[in-house]
């Protein structure tokens, strides 16, 4: 069952029943992005408000913080480029995904059988991929100005205008787009977070959630029985 | 500490109320800098790092009688000369001391995430707390004089402090101290711009400087230094002295709408994946999992 990996995956063993949904290489990538995004999210949030800014001292000092957070930034960056490379060609979006965003009422209301038939990444996902690649570049670009706040000559302080409101605007649109991440994939789809920790998710996941790519898996796979 | 805290009527990224806010009636403290009669001799700027034990920094020529571009971090009160030719053709010497200008709105302290890291005490002098400094720089783009100047080594950011240690003790900061020809006034703000409007009717009148007047924009509420200028519609003349500063419009829609908004989003958005979960619950529960059956696997 090795249809769903990325090149240069290696073999991994899953129970019987079950279908390896996240090769090693892409729950690696998914963890360093998720871990160094945390730890931003926080330190971000503690220099957003003055309500928060405990969070800072709690993480080691608001000077320790603010030193690491352009660094744990740049790791967090490097995470959105490898997932780019593992993912970008399977986010295309197709007229399935057109579908599925005009039947998304049903997918909020659990109805999943009303939803047209997703394929290995459905199209809140893959709006959640280009979200996050999008901000991500900004987030990138705008926090490269705050980092040197004082070699920004005076002439070209726009700069800096420009880059506090785009740096806490992104912000805020990614962390829309992680607490529906997590809330879904914590919460309500069963299953999901055990996938990008151990890999595998049982076959009725795959069924119900993405029966376009099992579809894909079964037919790939019938030759070879 | 709880005396001075007291004194305390505006605290950079504070949560929840300022112990000083409203509690006397102290009066607020005014520079005045009369740049019609400043000869450009620089004993200010002696006598501010002399004063304040600033370890002293190579100065730069650049052919005027200017001791550097800007201020530095270690460099506080720098006087900004300009040679500029009226329109007969004569020839003017404008010379401005340019240092920290108090404002009464702060944009350094709006801008401040850190708490009290940057303060204004009930005189009105703003103050930046190195203790509580984080060093992010934000205060450099609130700033819209160009005042805050971060030191790489210390990872702090510093600037006038109105001689606050020697004002508290009822003296007149350092820089009015050593000034001989009596451009530089200081007292209260009302006495100030008293004396201010005085001396711009004497320019008007007697000296033939018709748009003499006195620079204390309000864009900022007003600030802790004021100017008299020979020409107060061009104070750009006067080393590039802003002619309507506000805090920049990006750091009041970040501190302001954008703030608000983000909060009423990210609280809001918590509040209703609860209620989704409440409503809706999992996609799936336990009882509707199948078994994997033998020889399932495709």
């Amino acid at each position: 069952m090795t249809t769903s990996a990325a090149p240069g995956h290696v073999p991994q063993r899953v129970p019987r029943g079950h279908i390896l949904r996240y090769t090693f290489r892409e729950r690696l990538v998914h963890w360093l992005a998720a871990l160094s995004y945390i730890y931003l999210l926080l330190t971000g949030l503690a220099f957003w408000s003055p309500w928060l800014f405990w969070l800072a001292v709690v993480l080691g000092g608001a000077p320790v913080s603010r030193m690491l957070h352009p660094w744990i930034g740049l790791i967090f960056f490097a995470g959105i480029v490898q997932m780019f490379a593992l993912w970008a060609s399977q986010m295309g979006i197709t007229p399935v995904d057109r579908e599925w965003f005009g039947a998304i009422g049903h997918y909020i209301r659990n109805e999943d059988e009303d939803m047209p038939p997703a394929g290995r990444y459905n199209a809140g996902q893959k709006l959640l991929f280009w979200g996050f690649m999008f901000f991500g570049v900004l987030l990138l670009l705008s926090g490269v100005v705050l980092w040197f706040p004082e070699y920004i000559p005076w002439n070209l302080r726009v700069l800096r205008y420009i880059a506090v409101l785009v740096h806490a605007s992104s912000a805020m649109a990614t962390i829309g787009l992680f607490l529906i991440h997590v809330y879904m994939g914590v919460f309500a789809e069963r299953g999901a977070i055990d996938s990008v920790i151990h890999g595998d998710v049982t076959e009725d996941f795959v069924r119900r959630y993405h029966p376009g790519w099992y579809k894909e898996l079964v037919n790939s796979s019938t030759p070879r029985k | 500490m709880s005396q001075a805290t007291l004194r305390i009527q505006k605290i950079s990224g504070h949560a929840g109320s300022v112990p000083g806010e409203d509690t006397q009636r102290e009066p607020t403290l005014c520079k005045l800098i009369d740049t019609t009669t400043c000869i450009g001799c620089k004993a200010c700027e002696v006598a501010c790092m002399e004063w304040n034990d600033l370890p002293f920094g190579e100065t730069v020529f650049d052919n005027t009688y200017q001791t550097m571009p800007e201020t530095r971090w270690n460099y506080w009160n720098l006087i900004l000369f300009n040679e500029h030719e009226r329109e007969d053709g004569t020839l003017m010497w404008l010379m401005r001391k340019n240092q920290c200008m108090h404002c009464a709105d702060p944009g350094c302290l709006k801008a401040c995430p850190s708490d009290g890291a940057i303060v204004q005490y009930t005189n009105g002098i703003v103050d930046f707390q190195q203790a509580n400094c984080i060093g992010c720089g934000y205060c450099i783009t609130g700033c819209p004089f160009n005042i805050p100047k971060f030191n790489p080594e210390t990872k702090r950011v510093y600037k006038c402090t109105l001689c606050t240690d020697r004002v508290s003790e009822g003296l007149e900061p350092a820089c009015i101290k050593s000034c001989p020809t009596g451009c530089l006034h200081f007292g209260t703000k009302d006495d100030m711009r008293e004396l201010a409007a005085t001396r711009a009717t004497q320019l008007r009148d007697h000296y033939n400087f018709p748009n003499a007047g006195v620079y204390d924009p309000p864009g900022v509420g007003g600030t802790g230094v004021m100017y008299v200028l020979h020409d107060a519609t061009q104070p750009e003349l006067y080393g590039g002295l802003p002619k309507d500063p506000h805090i920049p419009w990006s750091v009041q829609l970040w501190k302001g709408p954008l703030k608000w908004l983000g909060n009423a989003a990210m609280i809001g958005g918590l509040i209703g994946l609860v209620v989704h979960y409440l409503r809706f619950g999992p996609k799936t529960r336990e009882e509707d999992l199948e078994v994997p059956h033998e020889g399932a696997q495709p």
